[in-house]
């Protein structure tokens, strides 16, 4: 197949060396290696933000009847007399949900990934359209900082869960919320054309910018979740926007697309919300499945195991994706006979995730494991993910769901697949590309310490939340001290609160390390994990343009311990192996 | 904390127990399955100096394999689950001679409509009760869920009942509780502030017990 590998338009200058001014190389930067990185910095401290509200709420879960300690600095409107109030909680639920999903896991999984690895690992100097791709990252700015302000109007932040569920999102007059509720769906605007811009130029990219030789099928894996993803988010995002835009009407003009008052559906606002939400799931596990693949045969030291067994995988999940959305609304006053379609959906989709699981335990079987850091958070990432999927199986049984909906079962799951998968897959990723990205290697050691305090703390606090949801626990309760059906769960909310501590405490295990290891980490080489894919073929950091040459690609991605290659145990996607080794096949 | 389901008090509790007891044991085989595996090869296949991993690019014997069984076992779940569901569920299959009652929701309180000894509502000799449901046991009974202001959710954990309550629309619900006892209708969905503290008190009498109770309530309204 014939790639034509043009220079991008706008960036004709490209590779060439040539002097930017600081303000163009570093802050307004149309490179697409300094946008990911501007991407990492403002998501990873959106991670420490939104890790920040979950410790206030598990702080109250845990003691309801004790101020919060330090709490006299926020003002009365969030914790009066030392003590957190239910619609500061409300705000806290909320805002913690949110900010992870929108400003924190997405854009860390393709606003630093994609645009890191799409131009690198295909070949290419660029992104399609780099200036797009700057919009891209000063889009999400504005929505960061109004998100941030919110919490200190009047009335406070948003308080109507992540969902937003209408009527309750849309009637400041039942919620004391108004400015707050209305600066959330306005920063979600700005997010959503942040993540349209994005899509646009990775779906571009790849169709049209992949180095000669780069097929479909030789595609790292990475990309091709990437890619589905950015598909995903294309036809998905639109739809939250559209609705947004609504429930903004709804709020301040009087309008009525929810409310039933004058005319509307409260049901509405939920078949349009999941009908994002759930491919949005799938936007936050793809590339987190995609990094793993490769972090998994790179330290296997093996090819993928069923490579096109995971790319159709990667393409059946993204299509059942969009028809699963009602497996949300089970009870939610949806006819029950369409509960049934999508319970139907649900159980498929579970096959194509099935599928990836076994093909990662095919891949290290008899390998040669290397376990450092990367390879510790992708082998997690996959006892993790298998946890998440199969809690998942008790809620696609519809009367299973029927006791489990809203209750902490939920909260396990969901926190099963977005923090034990996608979160310890970024892990992975950062601990992995943290070289080629900076020319330096994070420590080891410190990276060990960090994985396994924080495998160890993340279970301690999210697997009893399986017990909790057994029991009954309610999601999104200020103090459940008050059930006679929850009695006698409090001590386990104390353990769960106190390893929470610390779980958010080896974050700065992991930030020490990140920071020190810019600065003062181990000078990289450009291939320190022996790795096969393009990136790795380039200087670490590759510089402005990447490439002086653009790379010729002979062979799929994961090439490693190649019977014919006798001299070492991987083969770059660009290197002939009848060049490395005479009697060498090509895949 | 018990890792336990809280006792059922409900008839179709006992099968949707089953089931989840069905499901635990099948993800579990699963689940030990995928660890045990993992453990395993971390342990054995770990890098040793001077060997090579073995190299293939997969199985298509082993696809078909981890993509049918996974499958049957989804399709035979899916379709037992749709049976209960529509028990459950399903509208045309709600009990025929229930007794009905109506559960208004609002913010932060259940107010719950009886039909009166006549055991019909829209009567003259219906009456409200704030925060209080009695109902007999070991008969259906019929639940029409409404919301007044926002979403809420009926749930009360030992009958194995759940149903949002939705702004605008009349939802039936039906439940037949085995014993008497005393339990708690808890709000499942955030509502407001004060969604934690939105619950109400439910009493299952014997059927003799519940007549003397509405009758008495009935005279005092």
């Amino acid at each position: 197949m014939a790639t034509i590998v043009a220079e991008a338009p706008g960036q004709a200058t490209g590779h060439a060396e040539h002097e930017q001014s600081f303000l163009r190389k570093y802050i307004f930067s149309s490179d697409h290696k300094i946008i990911a990185i501007q991407f990492l910095f403002l998501t990873l401290f959106f991670l420490a933000v939104g890790g920040l509200l979950a410790m206030m709420m598990r702080y109250q879960i845990a003691w309801p009847d004790q101020p919060i300690p330090g709490g006299g600095i926020l003002p009365e409107s969030m914790v009066a007399s030392g003590y957190i109030l239910p619609e500061f909680y409300n705000a806290l639920v909320t805002m913690h949900g949110s900010i992870m999903v929108f400003l924190a896991i997405m854009p860390m999984l393709v606003g630093v990934y994609a645009n890191y690895l799409i131009p690198l690992q295909l070949g290419t100097h660029d992104m399609a359209f780099p200036r797009l791709n700057m919009y891209s990252f000063w889009l999400m700015v504005p929505a960061g900082i109004i998100t941030l302000a919110s919490f200190w109007v009047i009335g406070g932040a948003a308080g109507a869960g992540w969902t937003l569920y209408a009527p309750l999102s849309a009637r400041p007059d039942l919620t004391g919320v108004e400015l707050g509720q209305v600066m959330w769906l306005v920063a979600l605007i700005f997010i959503g054309l942040s993540s349209i811009l994005g899509s646009v130029n990775y779906i571009t990219t790849t169709i049209n910018m992949r180095a000669p030789g780069m097929t479909w099928f030789r595609m790292p894996l990475t990309i091709w979740a990437l890619f589905i993803t950015a598909i995903l988010a294309l036809l998905a995002m639109p739809v939250l926007s559209a609705a947004g835009i609504m429930l903004l009407f709804d709020q301040t003009l009087g309008t009525s697309f929810f409310l039933p008052e004058g005319g509307g559906q409260p049901l509405l606002w939920q078949h349009l919300f999941w009908f994002f939400g759930h491919p949005e799931v799938y936007i936050l596990i793809l590339p987190a499945m995609g990094f793993v693949s490769e972090i998994l045969a790179t330290g296997s030291r093996k090819p993928v195991f069923g490579y096109k067994a995971m790319v159709w995988a990667i393409v059946a999940i993204a299509f059942l994706g969009f028809i699963v959305w009602g497996h949300h609304m089970f009870m939610s006053g949806m006819n029950p006979t369409l509960g049934l379609s999508f319970t139907v959906s649900t159980l498929l989709i579970a096959v194509p995730s099935a599928i990836k699981t076994f093909n990662w335990m095919g891949t290290m079987w008899r390998g040669n494991l290397k376990l450092h850091t990367p390879m510790l958070f992708a082998i997690s990432f996959v006892a993790l993910f298998a946890i998440g999927g199969l809690s998942g199986v008790f809620m696609a049984a519809t009367p299973v769901d029927i006791y489990i909906h809203d209750t902490y079962f939920i909260v396990a799951h969901l926190h099963y697949v977005l923090f034990g998968g996608s979160l310890f897959a970024l892990f992975g990723a950062i601990y992995y590309w943290f070289p080629k990205m900076f020319g330096r290697m994070m420590s080891e050691k410190w990276g060990k310490v960090h994985f396994w305090t924080t495998f160890v703390l993340y279970n301690l606090v999210f697997f009893p939340m399986h017990g909790l949801g057994m029991v009954g626990m309610m999601r999104r309760i200020y103090d459940s001290t008050g059930y006679a059906h929850l009695e006698g769960i409090q001590d386990t909310n104390q353990l769960i609160t106190v390893a929470a501590f610390g779980l958010y405490l080896t974050g700065f295990i992991f930030a020490f390390n990140f920071f020190w290891s810019i600065f003062k980490g181990k000078k990289a080489s450009r291939n320190p994990w022996d790795a096969t894919t393009l990136e790795w073929q380039t200087p670490s950091p590759p510089k402005h343009g990447n490439w002086d040459e653009v790379p010729v690609v002979y062979h799929g991605p994961h090439e490693y311990s190649h019977p014919d290659v006798l001299d070492k145990d991987w083969l770059a996607q660009n290197e002939r192996p009848d060049v490395v080794s005479p009697a060498g096949g090509s895949h | 904390m018990d890792w336990a389901l809280p006792p059922n008090y409900s008839t179709f509790g006992v099968q949707i127990d089953q089931l989840f007891w069905i499901i635990f044991v099948i993800t579990g085989i699963a689940f030990v399955l995928v660890e045990a595996g993992l453990i395993l090869f971390i342990v054995k296949y770990r890098s040793r100096t001077g060997h090579k991993a073995y190299y293939t690019h997969g199985s298509n014997k082993l696809e078909i394999i981890w993509t049918v069984v996974p499958a049957l076992v989804f399709v035979v779940l899916g379709v037992y689950s749709a049976g209960l569901w529509a028990d459950i569920k399903n509208p045309s299959n709600m009990p025929e001679g229930a007794i009905e009652f109506e559960v208004r929701a609002k913010q932060f309180e259940w107010n719950i409509v009886y039909p009166g000894p006549d055991e019909i509502l829209g009567t003259g000799d219906d009456f409200e009760v704030l925060n209080q449901f009695h109902f007999p046991a070991g008969e259906p009974v019929i639940v029409y869920l409404e919301a007044e202001d926002v979403i809420h959710s009926f749930f009360i954990p030992e009958l194995r009942v759940k149903q949002d309550a939705v702004p605008g629309m009349r939802i039936p619900v039906w439940f037949d509780a085995t014993q008497t006892g005393e339990f708690e209708i808890a709000c499942a969905e955030l509502c407001g502030l004060g969604h934690y503290r939105m619950e109400a008190a439910v009493t299952v009498h014997e059927r003799a017990d519940f007549d003397a109770w509405q009758a008495s309530r009935a005279l005092a309204q």
